[in-house]
Protein backbone atom coordinates (compact mmCIF):
# COMPACT_ATOMS: atom_id res chain seq x y z
CA UNK A 1 0.00 0.00 0.00
CA UNK A 2 0.97 3.75 -0.78
CA UNK A 3 2.75 4.90 2.49
CA UNK A 4 0.17 7.97 2.63
CA UNK A 5 -3.01 6.01 1.98
CA UNK A 6 -1.61 3.53 5.01
CA UNK A 7 -1.67 6.96 7.23
CA UNK A 8 -4.84 8.11 6.66
CA UNK A 9 -6.02 4.46 6.89
CA UNK A 10 -4.48 4.39 10.53
CA UNK A 11 -5.61 7.71 11.48
CA UNK A 12 -9.31 6.96 10.71
CA UNK A 13 -8.77 3.35 12.38
CA UNK A 14 -6.92 5.01 16.01
CA UNK A 15 -10.39 7.75 15.36
CA UNK A 16 -12.95 4.97 15.04
CA UNK A 17 -11.30 3.16 18.24
CA UNK A 18 -11.39 6.02 20.29
CA UNK A 19 -14.77 7.21 19.87
CA UNK A 20 -16.17 3.71 20.58
CA UNK A 21 -15.62 4.24 24.30
CA UNK A 22 -16.95 7.93 24.17
CA UNK A 23 -19.89 6.69 21.96
CA UNK A 24 -20.65 4.20 24.75
CA UNK A 25 -20.40 6.28 27.33
CA UNK A 26 -23.00 8.65 26.60
CA UNK A 27 -24.96 5.55 25.47
CA UNK A 28 -24.19 3.99 29.03
CA UNK A 29 -24.82 6.84 30.70
CA UNK A 30 -28.55 7.36 29.07
CA UNK A 31 -29.78 5.45 32.00
CA UNK A 32 -27.98 6.91 34.78
CA UNK A 33 -28.73 9.65 37.26
CA UNK A 34 -26.30 11.45 38.98
CA UNK A 35 -27.05 10.91 42.62
CA UNK A 36 -27.06 6.74 41.70
CA UNK A 37 -24.66 4.27 42.98
CA UNK A 38 -23.32 2.92 39.98
CA UNK A 39 -22.37 7.07 39.36
CA UNK A 40 -20.70 7.11 42.15
CA UNK A 41 -18.70 3.85 41.36
CA UNK A 42 -18.04 5.19 37.68
CA UNK A 43 -17.22 8.57 39.15
CA UNK A 44 -14.30 6.76 41.67
CA UNK A 45 -12.83 4.54 38.81
CA UNK A 46 -12.77 7.22 36.49
CA UNK A 47 -10.38 9.16 38.97
CA UNK A 48 -7.98 6.69 39.38
CA UNK A 49 -7.99 5.39 36.11
CA UNK A 50 -6.62 8.91 35.58
CA UNK A 51 -4.08 8.82 38.31
CA UNK A 52 -2.91 5.80 37.42
CA UNK A 53 -2.51 7.11 34.45
CA UNK A 54 -0.76 9.75 35.03
CA UNK A 55 1.66 7.30 37.63
CA UNK A 56 2.65 5.86 34.67
CA UNK A 57 3.19 8.63 32.53
CA UNK A 58 5.86 9.75 34.83
CA UNK A 59 7.02 6.15 36.18
CA UNK A 60 7.06 4.98 32.53
CA UNK A 61 6.68 7.30 30.23
CA UNK A 62 5.98 6.46 26.28
CA UNK A 63 7.21 10.07 25.13
CA UNK A 64 10.08 11.91 24.71
CA UNK A 65 10.36 11.15 28.49
CA UNK A 66 11.76 7.97 27.94
CA UNK A 67 15.24 9.98 27.55
CA UNK A 68 15.14 11.48 31.24
CA UNK A 69 16.27 9.59 34.16
CA UNK A 70 13.68 8.74 36.55
CA UNK A 71 15.19 10.56 39.44
CA UNK A 72 15.46 13.57 38.02
CA UNK A 73 11.49 13.25 37.15
CA UNK A 74 10.65 12.57 40.25
CA UNK A 75 12.27 15.62 41.81
CA UNK A 76 11.19 17.96 39.38
CA UNK A 77 7.80 16.55 40.06
CA UNK A 78 7.64 16.82 43.69
CA UNK A 79 9.21 20.86 43.41
CA UNK A 80 6.08 21.33 40.75
CA UNK A 81 3.63 20.23 43.48
CA UNK A 82 5.40 22.11 46.16
CA UNK A 83 5.32 25.10 44.44
CA UNK A 84 1.52 24.66 43.13
CA UNK A 85 0.60 23.81 46.80
CA UNK A 86 2.69 27.00 48.47
CA UNK A 87 1.48 29.13 45.30
CA UNK A 88 -2.60 28.98 46.60
CA UNK A 89 -2.74 26.19 43.79
CA UNK A 90 -1.59 28.24 40.69
CA UNK A 91 -1.42 25.87 38.16
CA UNK A 92 0.67 28.12 35.59
CA UNK A 93 3.51 28.14 37.85
CA UNK A 94 4.39 24.90 38.42
CA UNK A 95 3.74 23.71 34.64
CA UNK A 96 6.05 26.27 33.29
CA UNK A 97 8.57 25.65 36.37
CA UNK A 98 8.09 21.67 34.64
CA UNK A 99 9.73 22.49 31.21
CA UNK A 100 12.20 24.95 31.98
CA UNK A 101 13.50 22.40 34.87
CA UNK A 102 13.43 19.38 32.99
CA UNK A 103 14.73 20.73 29.80
CA UNK A 104 17.51 22.03 31.25
CA UNK A 105 18.19 19.28 33.61
CA UNK A 106 17.88 15.98 31.22
CA UNK B 1 -30.19 26.18 20.29
CA UNK B 2 -26.77 27.18 22.57
CA UNK B 3 -26.93 28.83 25.40
CA UNK B 4 -24.31 31.38 24.13
CA UNK B 5 -23.41 32.78 27.69
CA UNK B 6 -22.62 29.41 29.22
CA UNK B 7 -21.03 28.39 26.20
CA UNK B 8 -18.91 31.58 26.06
CA UNK B 9 -18.27 30.79 29.91
CA UNK B 10 -17.01 27.51 29.30
CA UNK B 11 -14.63 29.11 26.35
CA UNK B 12 -13.17 31.79 28.94
CA UNK B 13 -12.39 29.23 31.22
CA UNK B 14 -9.29 28.44 28.87
CA UNK B 15 -7.88 32.10 29.68
CA UNK B 16 -8.33 31.35 33.43
CA UNK B 17 -5.31 30.75 35.93
CA UNK B 18 -6.50 27.00 36.28
CA UNK B 19 -6.66 27.08 32.34
CA UNK B 20 -5.28 23.45 30.73
CA UNK B 21 -4.31 25.20 27.43
CA UNK B 22 -0.55 25.51 28.46
CA UNK B 23 -0.47 21.95 29.38
CA UNK B 24 -2.40 20.76 26.56
CA UNK B 25 -0.22 23.44 24.07
CA UNK B 26 3.20 21.72 25.39
CA UNK B 27 2.07 18.20 24.66
CA UNK B 28 0.40 18.64 21.53
CA UNK B 29 3.50 20.91 20.27
CA UNK B 30 5.34 17.70 20.91
CA UNK B 31 2.61 15.58 19.52
CA UNK B 32 3.04 17.70 16.34
CA UNK B 33 7.06 17.61 15.93
CA UNK B 34 6.99 13.33 16.37
CA UNK B 35 4.40 13.13 13.53
CA UNK B 36 6.75 15.32 11.24
CA UNK B 37 10.05 13.25 12.20
CA UNK B 38 7.65 10.11 11.35
CA UNK B 39 6.49 11.06 8.23
CA UNK B 40 3.27 12.28 8.37
CA UNK B 41 2.72 15.19 6.42
CA UNK B 42 0.45 18.51 7.56
CA UNK B 43 -2.74 17.92 6.60
CA UNK B 44 -2.52 14.21 8.45
CA UNK B 45 -0.93 15.50 11.46
CA UNK B 46 -3.65 17.93 11.91
CA UNK B 47 -6.37 15.21 11.20
CA UNK B 48 -5.14 13.15 13.75
CA UNK B 49 -5.43 15.87 16.57
CA UNK B 50 -8.63 16.63 15.47
CA UNK B 51 -10.12 13.06 14.78
CA UNK B 52 -8.67 11.67 17.66
CA UNK B 53 -7.64 14.04 20.11
CA UNK B 54 -6.36 11.76 22.56
CA UNK B 55 -2.42 11.75 23.25
CA UNK B 56 -1.77 8.48 24.63
CA UNK B 57 -3.88 6.95 22.05
CA UNK B 58 -2.32 8.66 19.32
CA UNK B 59 1.12 7.80 20.62
CA UNK B 60 0.44 4.34 20.31
CA UNK B 61 -0.66 4.96 16.46
CA UNK B 62 2.77 6.60 15.62
CA UNK B 63 4.40 3.95 17.55
CA UNK B 64 2.90 1.38 16.27
CA UNK B 65 3.59 3.09 12.41
CA UNK B 66 7.06 3.11 13.35
CA UNK B 67 7.49 -0.58 13.52
CA UNK B 68 4.87 -1.34 11.14
CA UNK B 69 2.35 -3.14 13.49
CA UNK B 70 -0.55 -4.21 11.31
CA UNK B 71 -4.03 -2.26 11.55
CA UNK B 72 -5.89 -4.81 13.49
CA UNK B 73 -3.16 -4.59 15.84
CA UNK B 74 -3.21 -0.64 15.84
CA UNK B 75 -7.39 -0.96 16.62
CA UNK B 76 -6.84 -3.33 19.46
CA UNK B 77 -3.21 -1.18 21.09
CA UNK B 78 -5.51 2.01 20.53
CA UNK B 79 -9.24 1.41 21.97
CA UNK B 80 -7.34 -0.71 25.20
CA UNK B 81 -4.93 2.28 25.79
CA UNK B 82 -7.98 4.75 25.28
CA UNK B 83 -10.56 2.50 27.13
CA UNK B 84 -10.44 5.48 29.96
CA UNK B 85 -12.35 7.47 28.01
CA UNK B 86 -15.31 5.23 28.17
CA UNK B 87 -15.87 5.27 32.43
CA UNK B 88 -14.75 9.09 32.38
CA UNK B 89 -17.60 9.96 30.13
CA UNK B 90 -19.61 7.68 32.05
CA UNK B 91 -18.78 9.42 35.19
CA UNK B 92 -19.67 12.86 33.26
CA UNK B 93 -22.87 13.31 30.85
CA UNK B 94 -25.23 12.44 33.62
CA UNK B 95 -24.19 16.04 35.64
CA UNK B 96 -24.44 17.73 32.16
CA UNK B 97 -27.92 15.98 31.76
CA UNK B 98 -31.25 17.82 31.42
CA UNK B 99 -34.36 17.03 29.85
CA UNK B 100 -34.51 20.22 27.77
CA UNK B 101 -31.29 19.49 25.89
CA UNK B 102 -31.42 17.62 22.45
CA UNK B 103 -29.83 14.12 22.84
CA UNK B 104 -27.61 14.72 20.02
CA UNK B 105 -25.83 17.73 21.36
CA UNK B 106 -24.05 15.14 24.38
CA UNK B 107 -23.19 12.40 21.48
CA UNK B 108 -21.65 15.07 19.25
CA UNK B 109 -19.54 16.86 22.26
CA UNK B 110 -18.65 13.09 23.50
CA UNK B 111 -15.54 13.48 21.11
CA UNK B 112 -14.06 16.40 23.68
CA UNK B 113 -13.71 14.11 26.12
CA UNK B 114 -9.92 14.26 27.27
CA UNK B 115 -8.23 14.22 30.47
CA UNK B 116 -7.64 17.93 30.18
CA UNK B 117 -10.98 18.98 29.10
CA UNK B 118 -12.70 16.26 31.94
CA UNK B 119 -10.86 17.49 35.08
CA UNK B 120 -11.75 20.98 34.30
CA UNK B 121 -15.74 20.70 33.80
CA UNK B 122 -15.91 18.36 36.53
CA UNK B 123 -14.08 21.19 38.78
CA UNK B 124 -16.34 23.61 37.59
CA UNK B 125 -19.86 22.39 36.59
CA UNK B 126 -21.12 23.12 39.85
CA UNK B 127 -20.89 26.73 39.49
CA UNK B 128 -23.35 26.74 36.06
CA UNK B 129 -27.21 26.28 36.29
CA UNK B 130 -27.98 22.66 35.63
CA UNK B 131 -30.00 23.67 31.91
CA UNK B 132 -27.41 25.06 30.57
CA UNK B 133 -24.17 22.87 31.19
CA UNK B 134 -24.31 21.09 28.13
CA UNK B 135 -23.42 24.08 26.71
CA UNK B 136 -20.72 25.58 29.20
CA UNK B 137 -19.48 21.67 28.64
CA UNK B 138 -19.48 22.60 24.70
CA UNK B 139 -17.44 25.66 25.29
CA UNK B 140 -14.58 23.63 27.31
CA UNK B 141 -14.21 20.82 24.79
CA UNK B 142 -14.63 23.16 21.76
CA UNK B 143 -12.14 25.57 22.85
CA UNK B 144 -9.54 22.46 24.32
CA UNK B 145 -9.75 20.99 21.05
CA UNK B 146 -8.89 23.78 18.96
CA UNK B 147 -6.22 24.69 21.28
CA UNK B 148 -4.95 21.52 20.80
CA UNK B 149 -5.02 21.24 16.75
CA UNK B 150 -3.32 24.66 16.56
CA UNK B 151 -0.43 23.25 18.70
CA UNK B 152 0.00 20.77 16.61
CA UNK B 153 0.41 23.02 14.14
CA UNK B 154 2.68 24.98 15.80
CA UNK B 155 4.63 21.86 16.70
CA UNK B 156 5.06 20.51 13.17
CA UNK B 157 5.99 23.88 11.86
CA UNK B 158 8.59 24.44 14.54
CA UNK B 159 9.83 20.82 14.91
CA UNK B 160 13.29 21.88 13.34
CA UNK B 161 13.85 24.20 16.40
CA UNK B 162 13.35 21.76 19.13
CA UNK B 163 16.06 19.60 20.31
CA UNK B 164 15.66 16.66 22.19
CA UNK B 165 15.55 18.38 25.56
CA UNK B 166 13.06 21.09 24.74
CA UNK B 167 11.05 17.73 23.54
CA UNK B 168 11.46 16.11 26.94
CA UNK B 169 10.71 19.36 28.76
CA UNK B 170 7.16 19.49 26.64
CA UNK B 171 6.39 15.79 27.45
CA UNK B 172 6.87 16.56 31.23
CA UNK B 173 4.31 19.65 31.30
CA UNK B 174 0.91 17.30 30.91
CA UNK B 175 1.20 14.86 33.60
CA UNK B 176 2.80 17.41 36.27
CA UNK B 177 -0.35 19.86 34.91
CA UNK B 178 -2.40 16.72 36.02
CA UNK B 179 -1.29 15.87 39.10
CA UNK B 180 -1.70 19.31 39.97
CA UNK B 181 -5.33 19.58 38.84
CA UNK B 182 -5.17 15.88 40.50
CA UNK B 183 -4.05 17.00 43.95
CA UNK B 184 -6.85 19.93 43.90
CA UNK B 185 -9.55 17.44 43.14
CA UNK B 186 -8.98 15.54 46.21
CA UNK B 187 -11.44 17.37 47.60
CA UNK B 188 -13.29 14.30 49.95
CA UNK B 189 -11.72 11.12 51.88
CA UNK B 190 -13.21 8.53 48.77
CA UNK B 191 -12.14 10.92 45.95
CA UNK B 192 -8.20 10.98 47.68
CA UNK B 193 -8.35 7.41 47.95
CA UNK B 194 -9.15 6.73 44.61
CA UNK B 195 -6.47 8.86 43.44
CA UNK B 196 -3.86 7.66 45.71
CA UNK B 197 -4.37 4.27 44.81
CA UNK B 198 -4.23 4.74 41.17
CA UNK B 199 -0.93 6.00 41.73
CA UNK B 200 0.24 3.28 43.45
CA UNK B 201 -1.53 0.36 41.43
CA UNK B 202 -0.53 1.76 38.02
CA UNK B 203 2.81 1.53 37.87
CA UNK B 204 3.20 -1.43 40.24
CA UNK B 205 0.50 -3.85 37.78
CA UNK B 206 2.63 -1.88 35.33
CA UNK B 207 5.33 -4.46 35.52
CA UNK B 208 3.30 -7.10 35.39
CA UNK B 209 0.75 -6.36 32.28
CA UNK B 210 1.78 -2.84 30.88
CA UNK B 211 -1.40 -3.19 28.66
CA UNK B 212 -4.09 -3.92 31.24
CA UNK B 213 -2.17 -1.81 33.86
CA UNK B 214 -4.23 1.28 33.71
CA UNK B 215 -7.68 -0.08 33.79
CA UNK B 216 -7.07 -2.82 36.34
CA UNK B 217 -5.50 -0.62 38.40
CA UNK B 218 -8.45 2.10 38.01
CA UNK B 219 -10.78 -0.64 38.66
CA UNK B 220 -9.20 -1.80 41.88
CA UNK B 221 -8.83 1.40 43.12
CA UNK B 222 -12.19 2.93 42.35
CA UNK B 223 -13.68 -0.06 43.60
CA UNK B 224 -11.84 0.67 46.88
CA UNK B 225 -13.01 3.99 46.96
CA UNK B 226 -16.52 3.18 46.32
CA UNK B 227 -16.84 0.70 48.82
CA UNK B 228 -15.12 2.79 51.73
CA UNK B 229 -17.83 4.53 54.40
CA UNK B 230 -18.11 7.89 53.63
CA UNK B 231 -18.59 10.56 55.83
CA UNK B 232 -22.60 10.57 56.38
CA UNK B 233 -21.89 6.30 56.73
CA UNK B 234 -23.08 5.92 53.29
CA UNK B 235 -21.74 4.55 50.24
Amino acid sequence: MELSENIILIIIVTSVATFISRFLGVLTAEKINEKSTIFSWFNYVAYSILAALIARMIIFPASALQDSSLIIRLIVVSICIAVFIYSKKNLVLPTILSFILLTFLA
Amino acid sequence: MIHSKSYLQGLKSLISIRSPALALACSFIALGALFKQAGFNLQQSLASSFFTYALPGQLVMTESFLIGASIINIFLSVWLVNFRLYPMTVALVPVLKHKSQPRWKYYLSCHFIAVSSWLIVKDEYKKIDKKFRIDFWMGIGSGTLAAAVFSTYLGYTVSDYLNQSMMIGLAMVNPVYFLCMMIGAMADVKTRIAIISGIILGPLFYLVSPEWSILLAGGIGGTLAFLIKGKNGTI
